[in-house]
């Protein structure tokens, strides 16, 4: 199995504050993410899950005064090699956040079509063709076809972060990154979102963080536990949610804390 | 027990913050009486600065109205002695002199609120840091500087060098009323976009300054384009550094260069002349200046208002 990802003794701190650089939110993570699977990172708040997806994209060092330590490879290349253009890193990298981020100045079909003409695309056809696959990909097509011209915001919680996944897989990414994509969405739209995800599974790499550890058991292939930085366990979700290696990992999934 | 102890500690707060004024116990009428002094005093406060602008505002159109004609807006002012006449000269002016106040005034008070929110500080969205504090009160100084003093400036700055009062003079002493006035509006509007609105844009891949370009200045432009309004309508009707610089024209002034009248030089030297026709066109350009400060704040109002609906 092809390993997309491969994260190399990664640890991270913020800011140049000496408490900070000496109490980092990440300690020396290692693991590596297979093609076409989901990877589900859990763990309780605080515990590093959110700045370890920030850290494949290089979206941590826009905190000033961040720092990182260790290696990503993408696809075998180093993230964070030198003279490695971090804007050139985060295309090849999808991001949804927890909160749906449509760009409220643009429109339905902007949205999506922002992400297209960065990867250079400029003719209405070819645009206009790849907003509609994209959007189909998300299983919006259908409700969103008639109001293309109608602004982002304008769409339902739901609609609106299925959207936000349109438009990161418009750049056409080698891995999808996802912070808690529905910890801000009712259940039917959770539910779609995990249904979509399942879908893009098959020709996405995937990379959730999630509280919800139903939602990882149901959709993931492999878990990762995080407690305060640390990985403490990374291995087949079935295996993570039956026999746990480590009393850690148990005592989260059985809700003993967290 | 208990109970009482929480009383007392009531009692002695009240104590504290109105003790110095009026002797306060918990009592229902002395505080039904304070109650009411208060809803009073405020009400008549209100309604004393609402007659205020009501007051103005109905006294210049009144006086105004009755001079205003076709003729005021298309002839120049008629010899002394001789009725009718306008302001054409003085209008055009003024819509000259707020050109070039907006030339100078927009792009640099636009391009340093985008340097305040986006670049001063640590993050992005920028921090409070120090530089961004100091320019931010320098903007503030700026804006508290009297403007007969940026006519002196710029009287001492560009009229002397140049030899002449000018159109270009004028202007420039506007400009820089506005930049402050524009910056600050800038600053704080662009504040107010979410930075996960900036976030989403770079994870997209999109270089910091096109997420500016695209997202950020879009969202906020609303907000943005109401400060600019405000430094129009602040401007136009500055009289005191135009006196200096502009200085004023019996007839039309050509090009940038020479001297020219506004509407508020116009209204100061006609309102203090002896002629009554005189006294009558100055309150008649008082009705146009007014008019164009309450249409500039409308407008601004409109835009404010449409960017409420947007973000529903």
């Amino acid at each position: 199995m092809k390993s997309v990802l491969e994260v190399k003794n990664l640890s991270a701190s913020f800011g140049p504050h000496p408490q900070a650089a000496s109490h980092p939110v990440l300690k020396g993570i290692s693991l590596s993410v297979t093609a076409e699977q989901i990877t589900a990172i859990i763990g309780p708040s605080g515990c590093g899950k959110s700045t370890f997806l920030r850290c494949i994209n290089r979206m941590h060092e826009v905190v000033h005064g961040a720092t990182v330590d260790g290696d990503v490879l993408l696809n075998g290349k180093s993230v964070y090699g030198k003279g490695v253009d971090p804007v050139l890193i985060r295309r090849r990298v999808g991001m949804v956040f927890q909160k749906p981020t449509p760009f409220p100045t643009m429109s339905i079909y902007h949205n999506v079509a922002v992400g297209l003409r960065l990867n250079g695309l400029k003719k209405k056809a070819v645009l206009d063709e790849q907003v509609e696959v994209s959007l189909r990909k998300v299983v919006l097509w259908d409700e969103v076809k008639d109001r293309l011209s109608q602004p982002g915001t304008s769409l339902s919680g739901g609609q609106q972060q299925r959207l936000c996944v349109a438009r990161a897989l418009a750049v056409n990414p080698e891995v999808l990154l996802l912070d808690e994509p529905t910890s801000a969405l009712d259940p039917m739209s959770s539910g779609k979102i995990e249904e979509l995800l399942r879908e893009l599974k098959k020709s996405y790499t995937i990379v959730i963080v999630t509280h919800n550890m139903q939602q990882a058991a149901r959709l993931s292939d492999m878990t990762g536990f995080f407690l305060m930085g640390e990985l403490i366990e990374f291995d087949a979700t079935s295996k993570i949610f039956t026999t746990p290696t480590d009393a850690r990992t148990e005592d989260y999934i059985t809700g003993r804390f967290g | 027990m208990g109970g009482v102890i929480s009383k007392n500690i009531n009692d002695e707060q009240s104590y504290a913050i109105l003790g110095c004024i009026i002797k306060v116990n918990n009592n229902y009428l002395m505080r039904k009486i304070l109650n009411i002094s208060i809803f009073s005093i405020s009400t008549i406060c209100t309604i004393f600065t609402l007659s205020l602008l009501f007051f103005v505002f109905s006294y210049i159109l009144y006086q105004g109205i009755t001079a205003l004609s076709w003729d005021f807006f298309t002839k120049l002012p008629a010899p002394i002695g001789e009725g009718g006449g306008g302001m054409a000269h003085a209008i055009i002016g003024t819509m000259k002199l707020l050109f070039v106040a907006v030339l100078i005034g927009f792009p640099v008070g636009l391009m340093g609120g985008i340097y305040l929110s986006e670049f001063g500080g640590r993050l992005f969205p920028a921090g409070r840091g120090r530089f961004v504090y100091s320019v931010r009160y320098a903007a503030d100084l700026l804006n508290g500087i009297p403007s007969i003093v940026i006519g002196i400036f710029v009287y001492i700055v560009v009229v002397l060098p140049m030899k002449h009062f000018s159109t270009l003079a004028g202007g420039i002493a506007l400009g820089i009323i506005v930049i402050p006035i524009v910056l600050k509006g800038t600053e704080e509007f662009l504040r107010l976009v979410p930075s996960t609105l900036r976030e989403a844009g770079l994870a997209l891949g999109m270089a910091k300054w096109k997420v500016i370009l695209t997202i950020v200045v879009p969202t906020a432009f609303p907000g943005v384009a109401t400060s600019m309004m405000l430094g129009i309508a602040r401007v136009s009707g500055e009289t005191a550094p135009l006196l200096f610089t502009a200085f004023g024209n019996r007839y039309f002034s050509s090009g940038w260069l020479s001297p020219t009248a506004s509407l508020p030089a116009m209204i100061y030297t006609y309102s203090i002349s002896p002629y009554s026709n005189w006294k009558q066109q100055a309150w008649a350009g008082g009705t146009v200046l007014l008019v164009l400060v309450l249409l500039t704040n409308a407008l601004s109002r409109m835009l404010l208002r449409r960017k409420k609906l947007r973000t529903q």
